[in-house]
């Protein structure tokens, strides 16, 4: 059942991605309701299909790279739902429901099996310190595609020729302070996680840090946005610079993510 | 049959145009006059600083009466007239007004005034009583022509002055203008329209640099702002977020090396500069920095062209619009027919002369077949007699035979509009 409910839900952030871009095509015709809507059906299923998955396991079901994608698709839509109601970004809905729909492809071509959970994970930190990772990287993936319409109305500005999309972009001063805003948002969370990380660490294996792959790049995450938030406040790098450095950052959470599960050996491999 | 005779200017220069304008007690007269020439049933006249327009609508030609009425009531010479009046007739003017009120026969196409002043004139005949059925739904169905036009294209979206364009790009610099800080540098005419546009889009706290200081102080009361010394304004850019300039000077007032200075003190806040002098004041190199929008009077223009070509693009699907609206148009006005309205008006009682009969003989269910033949006899018989003065009434070629079709349809409601 949980397995329906997932694939319907891939289904609609298909739709949704494929009427994203049309809509993005039309330019200056382009709106991001259609696609809205359709996350909004896909979001339901989706939900059900984590909370069916959850009674069936028994724990919060992001312990494979499976579950963790999906769950991640789903923060940053939860996010993003959370960012149309309080700000009504222009093209957001059709900027972030690709991005959203390849999350969850990765996640249906892993392998799927419900197994019985790891004694190491077993601890009430498994809910608490994954939650606080996955939500700040949902801010930093929200970030990141603010990051890319910044660079895009911005470059409609610069050339001189607004056109396209440039009338239902929003303001660039909205996307940078809204960018920045995510990225206060995501970078404590994400210290959190890695200071919970570090604690239950310390439970389970007597030690705080063991340089796991993981870990590294989280650190590595950690500094890139220690250093925009820095840069920012401190000589003013805003607009392009930040955006840039948001799109950076973003990508070594994708590796984190992904690139670190798959290739390198780590206890963090969601296996 | 309807019909419009007017000028607009394509046709006719100024001069013609005001000749011929129908201002204050005029248009009374005029819509007055041109009623009681023989012939004319309803009329009704666009008056504008563009166009002079008289839509009619008549037993049969009328426009040599109506030139000669025009001739003679503004005096101008008939010759004069006929130069710069175009004579359109039946759908072709009821197409023209659809155009008219959709903007897309205006100066500058997609401009909103002229639905409203044809709203405006129409009013004013309806309250002179000098239209009738025909025009008044002519006017009607061109209104929402140019709803339709206004809802289903951008005709009228992006900005087509320079000023505006301005305000457009600043609103996707800047998210709310009544939080920025605005200074116009020098002056001259097209930066004070700028700067007006700024400050009715929200733009407060306005500062006026100018080498005559009096004449900035001026400038200042009127836009509710503060006058500077000319020498003062680069110490304050770095508290400005846009700048208009148009200094006249022969050489740059602003250089690259100066702005990166000022980014650097505002802490790379973005600024929105706009050069509209000629030879330009601001060094174009300044574009190249982050954060600084550098736009000149041609960069404006650019987007001020680009945003007509989208016009008329859009006037392309306006015109489809109108196609289809003249259509619907032309429907209504051959309903008016006679025979449409006679058919119809059989239909109608044909129903019901047959819904009536399937309950009576539903009620008298054992009723014998001479009987059942008596009575449907009777009933047509009184159907018939009932029909036979109206559709006799309606044959007749009266003077007043749209009146009376307009008028039994809605006695019989006779809706056969979709």
């Amino acid at each position: 059942m949980a397995t329906i409910l997932f694939e319907i839900a891939l289904t609609f952030y298909f739709a949704g991605a494929i009427v994203s871009i049309v809509e993005l095509w039309l330019g200056s015709k382009a709106t991001s309701k259609p696609v809205i809507y359709i996350a909004i059906a896909g979001f339901v299923f989706h939900t059900f299909s984590i909370i069916l998955r959850y009674i069936q396991g028994g724990y919060l079901p992001i312990t494979n790279l499976h579950e963790a994608s999906s769950f991640y698709a789903w923060s940053v839509l939860l996010l993003f739902f959370f960012l149309e109601v309080r700000y009504k970004l222009g093209l957001l809905g059709c900027f972030i429901m690709p991005l959203v729909f390849i999350l969850m492809l990765s996640s249906s071509m892993l392998p799927r099996e419900l197994k019985p959970l790891n004694p190491v994970l077993q601890s009430y930190w498994l809910p608490v310190h994954t939650f606080l990772a996955f939500l700040g990287n949902a801010a930093f993936a929200l970030s990141f595609v603010i990051g890319i319409m910044y660079l895009i109305q911005e470059h409609y500005l610069k050339s001189k020729h607004p056109s396209g999309l440039f009338e239902k972009l929003p303001s660039l001063q909205s996307l940078d302070e809204i960018n920045y805003r995510l990225i206060t948002i995501g970078f404590p969370l994400l210290s959190l996680a890695i200071i919970t990380g570090a604690v239950w660490s310390e439970t389970a294996f007597g030690t705080y840090w063991r340089w796991d792959p993981k870990e590294t790049w989280s650190l590595i995450t950690w500094f890139i946005y220690a250093l925009l938030l820095h840069a920012r406040l401190v000589s003013g790098w805003r607009g392009k610079r930040a955006a840039i450095l948001s799109i950076i950052g973003f990508s070594t959470v994708l590796f984190t993510f992904f690139g670190v599960s798959l290739i390198m050996k780590t206890y963090h491999a969601f296996k | 049959m309807i019909s419009v005779i007017g000028l607009n200017h394509k046709t006719a220069d100024i001069e013609v145009r005001e000749r011929l304008a129908f201002n204050g007690p005029k248009l009374e007269e005029g819509l007055k006059g041109l009623l009681s020439l023989p012939g004319v049933k309803e009329v009704f006249i666009i008056s504008t600083c563009n166009r002079v327009e008289i839509y009619l609508h008549s037993k049969n030609t009328v426009s040599t009466q109506v030139i000669r009425f025009l001739s003679e009531f503004h005096s101008i010479p008939e010759e004069l007239l006929k130069k710069s009046l175009y004579i359109l007739n039946g759908l072709e003017a009821a197409r023209h007004l659809f155009r008219v009120a959709s903007s897309l026969d205006s100066m500058v196409i997609g401009e909103p005034q002229i639905l409203g002043q044809v709203k405006e004139a129409f009013e004013f005949a309806l309250g002179q009583k000098t239209t009738g059925p025909i025009i008044n739904t002519l006017v009607k169905k061109a209104i929402s022509a140019a709803k339709r036009v206004r809802t289903e294209t951008r005709i009228a979206e992006n900005a087509v002055s320079i000023s505006y364009a301005a305000v457009e790009l600043a609103k996707k610099i800047f998210e709310d203008l009544s939080t920025k800080t605005f200074m116009l540098l020098g002056a001259g005419e097209m930066a004070e329209l700028a700067a007006r546009h700024l400050i009715s889009n929200g733009v407060r706290s306005v500062t006026v640099a100018n080498r005559t200081y009096e004449r900035g102080c001026e400038l200042a009361r009127e836009f509710n702002g503060r006058a500077i010394r000319f020498e003062d304004f680069p110490k304050e850019l770095v508290h400005t977020d846009i700048v208009i300039c148009s200094t006249g000077a022969p050489n740059y007032v602003v250089t690259k090396a100066d702005m990166q200075e000022v980014l650097k003190e505002r802490k790379q806040k973005p600024v929105f500069l706009i050069d509209i002098s000629v030879p330009r004041n601001i060094d174009p190199a300044i574009n190249e920095l982050d954060n600084v929008y550098l736009y000149d009077i041609d960069d404006l223009q650019g987007v001020v062209d680009s945003n007509i070509l989208e016009r008329k693009k859009e006037a392309e699907k306006a015109e489809k619009i109108i196609d289809e609206e003249v259509e619907k148009f032309q429907k209504w006005l051959s309903s008016l027919d006679s025979v449409p309205t006679i058919i119809a008006l059989r239909k109608k009682a044909e129903d019901i002369k047959e819904a009536e009969l399937r309950d009576f003989f539903n009620k008298f269910p054992d009723i014998d077949e001479k009987k059942k033949k008596a009575v449907i006899q009777l009933a047509s018989t009184i159907v018939n007699k009932l029909l036979h003065p109206p559709t006799a009434a309606l044959k007749e070629d009266s003077e007043d035979r749209e009146t009376l079709i307009a008028t039994i349809k809605r006695l019989y409601s006779l809706n056969d509009e979709e």
